[in-house]
């Protein structure tokens, strides 16, 4: 899933001028990931069984077309030293529909409040377990019920489950400034924030596969980047 | 008295069952809240909640421990006879004083309150009902009152484990800790309340010599390689890492699989799960492997020198009873892997290993006990209520 971040960011404290910049590229996947299975225990639950009709997959490697990767955060790591950025005021959501969370993987600024949803017409819970930051545990029992929290230090890949429904697993990645983002399933991406021309260090972050990173040069506003995460076979 | 403490014991093998559940299916938080259910008083929790996925398994084994808690303080009041009345009753209202007091400090301590206060009020509760025969024989009632201890300290480790889950000590979140030591004291616990079945059972209480030769060090050394195997199977099952290798008998199809970095990397991109194994894990798990050759080994070898000399016939019978089941152990573990940790199955390995603990530490216990005038009960008990066929005096 294309993650787009929207242009909400203060100034630098440098102070220079910003312009609205647009990263995008592509993460593919090197060598041959497992396939992703089918969760049985989804439709054998009384009350998940009836939220779907296909079966719920688990979404480790998501492979799509010509080998991207999906469910990668995608984030400027060096090159902003020093500069400090106001949290996003748009709120991701988190849902938690037909027995799994969507999107499996979300990233957030620290500081920057999302929500976390219940759309099922039973109850779960959401236990968040970040390395981190604070932890939290709390019941959404009923359908469309929504919580909203904020994490305030960066981290990646703080990990959310459903203990109702062990299988419910998602992963919230916490940057320290506005420009990144998530790749889709074919694993391409799109950065676009006030970011000023210059020279960046990349970073693609996989729960499994890992982080890589790639120097980067903007200019003009624009950078493309390719990245690539090996599976060790 | 002994049906009823047997009856205590069978219900807390349940209750073993059920917390074992809780652990394989990773539903131990699916409650956030204790001693409330959900914000409510955990008996009035609304059957449809109730029913809901991971909140059975975990809300049924509140409820469980809760009846099993009640028994534990029935057979207090019972065995302690006629004096424990006394001490039930200051216990009783010291503990109903104290959670009042903790529901008075704040909201922090409400869980602790609620839990202090309501146990407080049972034990109390348990002093006003009138026993008039004198306690059971000497020792029975120390290890009764060490059992209505335990089952307290166990109620509020388990309750500890869910408010505390989000504190992190040292990489490690308390809830993993408290769970791990939750599941060890719930084993030590039943086997306490099988001791005392025993004690109070036929099978204790007729003529016996203790068992001589290398029996008599076997037993107790193969009894502690049982224990030393929970131990690793609850530090693995605690760590959610009892497949952090997936085959069996070879391991990453090895006889002793790579740790370094570069192997960690490539299982861990093979797995489908959620989970990230360490070297730790996987060291963990051979040597769990290894305990069990050494644990069967010492178990067989009991049963081989059991046979070759003149046991005790009740001595024989429990050794063969072991040797069964660690049979059936071995197999459940070797099963848990062939099925990736299939719930149930892995619930039957806990349960057996609770079993193969307590007949070890029985049949140890009974092959060092001396008698020689059986005690006046023996002769009443008809030999229905024999544990053990042939085990009543003629």
């Amino acid at each position: 899933m294309n993650t787009t971040l929207k242009t909400l960011v203060a100034v630098a404290a440098t102070g220079s001028v910003l312009n609205a910049a647009e990263l995008t590229g592509k993460i593919t996947v090197k060598g041959t990931p497992p396939p992703a299975k089918a969760i049985s225990a989804v439709k054998a639950d009384p009350n998940c069984g009836k939220t779907r009709t296909d079966d719920a997959m688990t979404r480790t490697w998501v492979v799509g077309a010509d080998s991207g990767l999906g469910n990668v955060v995608v984030y400027i790591k060096a090159g902003l030293e020093g500069k400090t950025f106001t949290a996003p005021a748009e709120k991701p959501l988190i849902d938690q529909v037909g027995c799994m969370y969507e999107p499996y993987v979300t990233a957030v600024m620290a500081g920057q409040t999302f929500q976390v949803r219940n759309s099922d017409a039973f109850m779960h819970n959401v236990n968040a377990t970040p390395k981190i930051n604070k932890g939290f545990n709390f019941a959404q029992a009923n359908a469309g019920q929504v919580n909203e929290k904020v994490f305030d230090k960066p981290e990646l890949g703080a990990k959310f489950a459903c203990n109702v429904h062990p299988w419910m697993i998602s992963y919230v990645s916490v940057m320290e400034n506005p420009f990144f983002a998530v790749s889709d399933k074919d694993g391409k991406f799109t950065i676009k924030g006030d970011l000023p021309d210059g020279k960046y260090t990349l970073a693609a972050y996989h729960q499994k596969g890992g982080e890589v990173t790639q120097d980067i040069e903007v200019k003009g506003g624009k950078a493309t980047a390719s990245l690539a995460i090996e599976v060790k076979q | 008295m002994f049906r009823f403490s047997a009856f205590t014991a069978a219900c807390t093998l349940v209750l073993v069952c059920i917390g074992g559940l809780v652990t394989s299916k990773g539903v131990g938080m699916s409650v956030p809240d204790w001693p409330t259910s959900y914000g409510y008083n955990m008996f009035a929790l609304p059957l449809s909640t109730w029913l809901t996925g991971g909140v059975f398994d975990e809300h049924t084994h509140r409820l469980v421990a809760t009846i099993v808690g009640t028994l534990v303080v029935a057979q207090t009041r019972w065995l302690g006879g006629a004096a424990s009345r006394r001490p039930l009753g200051i216990i009783g209202v010291s503990e109903l004083l104290c959670g009042l007091l903790l529901l008075k400090l704040g909201p922090d301590w409400k869980g602790a309150g609620h839990f202090l206060s309501g146990i407080g009020g049972l034990v109390l509760l348990a002093s006003l009902v009138p026993v008039k025969n004198s306690p059971a024989s000497a020792g029975i009632p120390s290890l009764v009152w060490a059992a209505f201890v335990l089952v307290q300290f166990q109620g509020l480790l388990g309750g500890l484990r869910v408010v505390l889950d989000k504190v992190v000590v040292s990489d490690t979140t308390l809830g993993t800790v408290l769970g791990l030591i939750h599941g060890c004291l719930g084993q030590a616990f039943f086997v306490l309340l099988c001791f005392i079945a025993l004690r109070l059972s036929p099978v204790w209480q007729r003529a016996s010599v203790p068992v001589q030769g290398g029996l008599r060090f076997l037993l107790p050394l193969a009894t502690f390689a049982v224990c030393a195997q929970l131990l690793l199977g609850a530090s693995m099952r605690h760590q959610h890492a009892g497949l952090a290798i997936h085959d069996f008998p070879t391991a990453y199809g090895k006889v002793w699989p790579a740790t370094d970095s570069a192997a960690l990397e490539r299982y861990n991109h093979a797995r489908t799960d959620e989970v990230e194994v360490t070297a730790f894990q996987i060291q963990l798990q051979m040597f769990h492997r290894i305990g069990a050759v050494i644990a069967v080994s010492l178990v067989a070898a009991c049963a081989l020198a059991s046979r070759a000399s003149s046991t005790d016939p009740v001595v024989g019978r429990g050794v063969v009873i072991w040797t069964c089941l660690l049979g059936v152990q071995f197999a459940l573990g070797a099963a848990t892997i062939w099925t990736a940790k299939a719930a149930d199955v892995a619930t039957a390995h806990v349960a057996v290993g609770a079993l193969s603990l307590a007949t070890g530490v029985l049949v140890t216990l009974l092959s060092r006990r001396q008698s020689t005038v059986p005690i006046r009960d023996a002769s009443h008990v008809s030999p229905k209520t024999a544990i053990w066929p042939g085990s009543v005096p003629s």
